[in-house]
């Protein structure tokens, strides 16, 4: 609760900082001055110290998992300010603006991990969406740019228009909006209770880029000014993976049999669509899209199952993937060429920058030793345990996906590049993003850095 | 402790080697002093130390998960440790004399793979074992892809798609058994105490077999060997063919035997059928080669094969030569590359026509390359013979209805690599000198010291092969008791 309202707090006060504070760096100081005090406050939260008393009316409920949810989505947000931040500027003048949008959405990421009721849940996602729709057409010149906002902006509310029905019809089945388990027999099975669960699907699919509603996550991601893609791809996303599981576990787990194999249909679909597409892509970034879908589709796999060692691979799923793609993300905005070409002769130029690559692109394709896999194997033991057949089509499609994260590492190590376009990274970039990928392979050898929060 | 060092040592060169980038005087004299520290190790380990706290090691690890940190020196650790200390040593002594680009990054690469060889060989938790498997591939990825030739990337990556499909079902497979354990761990005891079905063993059977059939190569999962033992450089082929291929073997010994009896029992006619197909194809391709790497990699698969046979013959004494074989065959293939780099570097070519007449003007070298060659036959006094007659005993004494095929078979093999091998020497060193071999091969000093120790233990075991066997029996002992199938009848 405590990060919730100061981040809401620090939006405001960096929006008011660009009449004061001219210099953009100073800004940026205090942006990452105000998230290291987030994340103080939001561990301090782990021992019940909160900053005020407030009657919530059990609307919101910090439990342990909400609470290191949001520390690695802080966690997160620090590497990808640290990595990424000075290259907003490049996006607009607006650099406090653009900050404090982002602070927004985390008050709004907060407010869906830690949701008791569906009020809550909508709410937050507004929070969120609103700020990201802005920040895909904050290039203002640039026609993609402005397209992507308007696609997402539409197809974002016609979503919502979705999760709003759904949310109606679950009133209409159980007069209240409380995410809790209902064992009244007239609500289990009313027409209503189903219909609103399977539009919450939809719609929470739709939030997450889960395919078959996946459709406008390439052009979005493609047209968005990378810097905001690498936001929305990682830490929102995974925020509200926390939410999808939170809301069907605590709420429908009685219509289990109902929405399981809908959901099982949808994580083939996901790792099918999203794999076997990037693999045919030329630019980095739109590869980078599909494998967001790609592995939406694994984490997908933790609303399947909903036990122990999915949700606790869900945590390691998104750290790890979230630091791998903002790495990844971070590269790919210094260069001039975003296809594959482009990194050709990396290893070459900048030898720490590559090495980093490679480690997240390990980790993405679940490689041992590093975070991704360990999340993967989290996520294929809770399936096997379901549908061993499911939990073969992952690991198969994460056998996929090492042709799209391998040509990076090929293009980088492998091929010389034609024109030998200097890359100029700031001065301290290739030292911050090595010790991002540190962190990935840390994960991989001490999980319990990270599960261990869960309990003690 | 003795297995920590091991492990050790290397990954402390690998990291020194990647963070400080020497020339190659640097890199290759720190390599070979680092794998000469690693063999006395191993050879303290044969001569002084015998107690199993010093051939354990346990540490918590991932304890959440149910695994631990646990390697054991047993028998087959033993002589696949022996052997990869050894070749090691003998590689980065023969490298002394040949350069390489980028040498820093490269020994660094070779000791890192080192790391994860040994850590298959010696892991005693099916997740440690499956992380170490992974770790052993990724270097072996790098060096085969970057120090290459022309088409060496796709062909490489051709290597590791195919065997990181065949890994993920293994991980599948572990994962499964995990669930059905009593206290929910990887440990290997506590796998070996579930009761399996015959059901379930014969598809947890083919989850991992497929990993270690892609590794060996058993045909028909064999399609990427040719290809990546010809475009690796030579250094990295032998290490791929000496030692590498060894975590397949040392799968079906650990794992797939005495985890899956029943089904290795139930499906021993298919894999003898594939591992006896193998040979006899192998050696027909490699009596049709003109390139010398190629024709030595086939001549790989054809012995591949006849070692998975010997895993499948479920019999003691196919075991027992299986486990020397692992040792003799690793240096023995390990001589043939270092000879096959020594002609390539010096003629400019391993095209079999275009060479010639090399014993007329280098007789030392062809000296060296008739022993190596003769041992790689298995003549008798050299170190693969006793290793490949008991294999050939233990085919013929397989319990399974087809056993006289199969040994038809083997035997055709073992024919045919005479064929193949003493057509090669003929082609490559008698008749008229070519163009390319008019001039005399010198030697240099590290060169004929790697060679002179590879013919020395060539020699040594071929008479004397009782230590071998000494380190091997109790392990061959143990493993017929976990896998013979008629007192599993009995039992049941």
């Amino acid at each position: 609760m405590n990060a919730l309202f100061v981040s809401a707090i620090l939006g405001v006060l960096l929006m008011l900082s660009s009449l004061f504070i001219k210099d953009r760096n100073y800004i940026h100081a205090l942006a990452l001055a105000g998230l290291a005090v987030l994340f103080a406050i939001n561990l301090a939260e782990f021992d019940g110290w909160l900053l005020f008393e407030m009657d919530l009316s059990g609307m919101l409920r910090f439990d342990r998992y909400a609470l290191v949810m949001n520390a690695i989505g802080l966690a997160s947000f620090f590497f990808y300010l640290l990595l990424s931040g000075s290259a907003m500027e490049k996006v607009g003048p607006h650099h406090a603006d653009y900050l404090a949008l982002l602070f927004f959405i985390c008050a709004g990421l907060f407010m869906v991990t830690g949701f008791e009721s569906l009020l809550i849940l909508f709410l937050g996602i507004e929070v969120v969406s609103i700020p990201l729709y802005i920040l895909t057409g904050s290039d203002k010149r640039n026609l993609k740019s402005n397209e992507a906002a308007l696609k997402y902006f539409l197809l974002g509310s016609f979503s919502t228009g979705l999760l709003l029905l759904g949310i109606a019809f679950f009133y209409g089945a159980r007069g209240n909006f409380m995410a809790t388990v209902s064992v009244d027999p007239t609500v289990v099975g009313s027409s209503l209770q189903l219909a609103a669960v399977l539009l919450l699907l939809f719609a929470m699919s739709f939030k997450v880029s889960v395919a078959p509603f996946h459709f406008w996550t390439p052009d979005v991601y493609d047209g968005a000014p990378t810097v905001f893609t690498s936001f929305m791809a990682t830490i929102v996303k995974v925020a509200l993976f926390a939410a999808f599981v939170r809301l069907f576990e605590d709420t429908f787990s009685l219509q289990f049999s109902l929405w399981q194999p809908w959901v099982a249909g949808f994580v083939v679909v996901t790792l099918l669509i999203g794999n076997l597409t990037a693999v045919f892509q030329q630019s980095v970034k739109r590869m980078l899209a599909y494998s967001s879908i790609a592995q939406a589709g694994f984490m997908l796999l933790a609303v399947y199952t909903i036990n122990g060692d999915s949700k606790e691979g869900l945590l390691l799923y998104a750290a790890s993937y979230s630091l791998a793609t903002i790495g990844i993300f971070a590269v790919l905005v210094y260069l001039q060429d975003h296809t594959f070409e482009g990194f050709n002769g990396l290893a070459k130029k900048q030898p720490i920058v590559a090495a980093s690559l490679v480690i997240f692109s390990l980790s993405l394709a679940g490689i041992p030793l590093t975070g991704g896999f360990l999340a993967k194997l989290f996520m294929i033991k809770a399936a096997l345990a379901y549908q061993p057949w499911l939990a073969i089509v992952s690991v198969v499609m994460a056998v996929v996906s090492v042709f799209y994260y391998f040509r990076l590492i090929q293009a980088m190590y492998f091929r010389k590049d034609a024109q030998s376009i200097s890359i100029e990274f700031p001065k301290s970039f290739p030292i911050g993003l090595l010790v991002t990928a540190l962190i990935v392979v840390l994960l991989g050898i001490f999980p319990e850095a990270i599960l261990g929060l869960l309990y003690f | 402790m003795v297995v920590l060092l091991l492990l050790l040592i290397p990954l402390i060169g690998a990291s020194f080697l990647f963070l400080y980038k020497g020339d190659h005087q640097f890199a290759s004299t720190a390599s070979l002093k680092l794998s000469l520290v690693s063999l006395l190790v191993m050879c303290l380990r044969l001569f002084c130390w015998h107690t199993p706290e010093q051939l354990s090691f346990t540490a918590p690890w991932l304890t959440s998960l149910g695994s631990s940190f646990s390697l054991r020196m047993d028998g087959l650790g033993t002589i696949l440790s022996l052997l990869t200390t050894t070749a090691y040593f003998l590689l980065f002594w023969y490298m002394r004399s040949r350069t390489i680009e980028r040498p820093a990054a490269f020994f660094a690469w070779l000791l890192l793979a080192q790391v994860g060889m040994l850590g298959v060989f010696l892991a005693m938790d099916s997740l440690l074992f499956y992380f170490f498997w992974e770790l052993a591939l990724i270097p072996m990825y790098f060096l085969a892809s970057q120090w290459g030739g022309a088409r060496s990337v796709s062909v490489t990556f051709k290597f590791f798609i195919y065997t990181f499909l065949g890994s993920v079902f293994m991980l599948i497979g572990i994962l499964y058994l995990q669930s059905k354990t009593a206290d929910h761990s990887f440990a290997l005891e506590s796998i070996k105490k579930i009761k399996l079905t015959s059901d379930q063993q014969s598809w947890l059977f083919w989850f991992f077999f497929i990993a270690f059939a892609i590794k060996l190569p058993v045909f028909p999962f064999h399609t990427w060997q040719p290809d990546t033992y010809e475009e690796s450089a030579t250094p990295v082929t032998a290490i791929l063919s000496a030692i590498m291929v060894k975590m397949g073997v040392l799968g079906l010994l650990r794992w797939v035997l005495p985890l899956f009896p029943i089904a290795s029992y139930m499906w021993g006619d298919v894999v003898m059928s594939m591992a006896v197909a193998g040979i006899v194809y192998a050696s027909f391709l490699a009596m049709q080669q003109v390139d010398l790497k190629r024709l030595i990699a086939y001549s790989s698969i054809a012995h591949i094969g006849l070692m998975t046979a010997g895993a499948f013959a479920l019999n003691q004494l196919a075991y027992q030569g299986l486990l020397i074989q692992l040792f003799t065959h690793g240096i023995n293939i390990l001589g043939m590359w270092i000879l096959a780099d020594i002609i390539e570097r010096k003629t400019g070519t391993r095209s079999i026509d275009s060479l010639g007449g090399i014993a007329q003007h280098s007789p030392t070298l062809t000296i060296f390359f008739v022993i190596i060659a003769l041992a790689n036959i298995a003549l008798p006094l050299t170190n693969a013979f006793v290793g490949e007659f008991l294999l050939f005993a233990g085919v013929l004494a397989t319990p399974s209805t087809y056993y006289w095929a199969f040994a038809v078979a083997v035997g055709l093999g073992i024919i045919l690599s005479a064929v193949y091998t003493l057509r090669m020497i003929r082609a490559v060193f008698y008749g008229q000198p070519s163009a390319r071999t008019s001039m005399a091969i010198r030697l240099a000093l590290h060169e004929v010291g790697a060679l002179v120790f590879i013919v020395g233990l060539i020699l040594f075991f071929g008479i004397c092969p009782q230590p071998l066997i000494d380190m091997t029996a109790d392990f061959s002992k143990d493993l017929f008791g976990q896998t013979d199938i008629t007192s599993l009848f009995r039992k049941s």
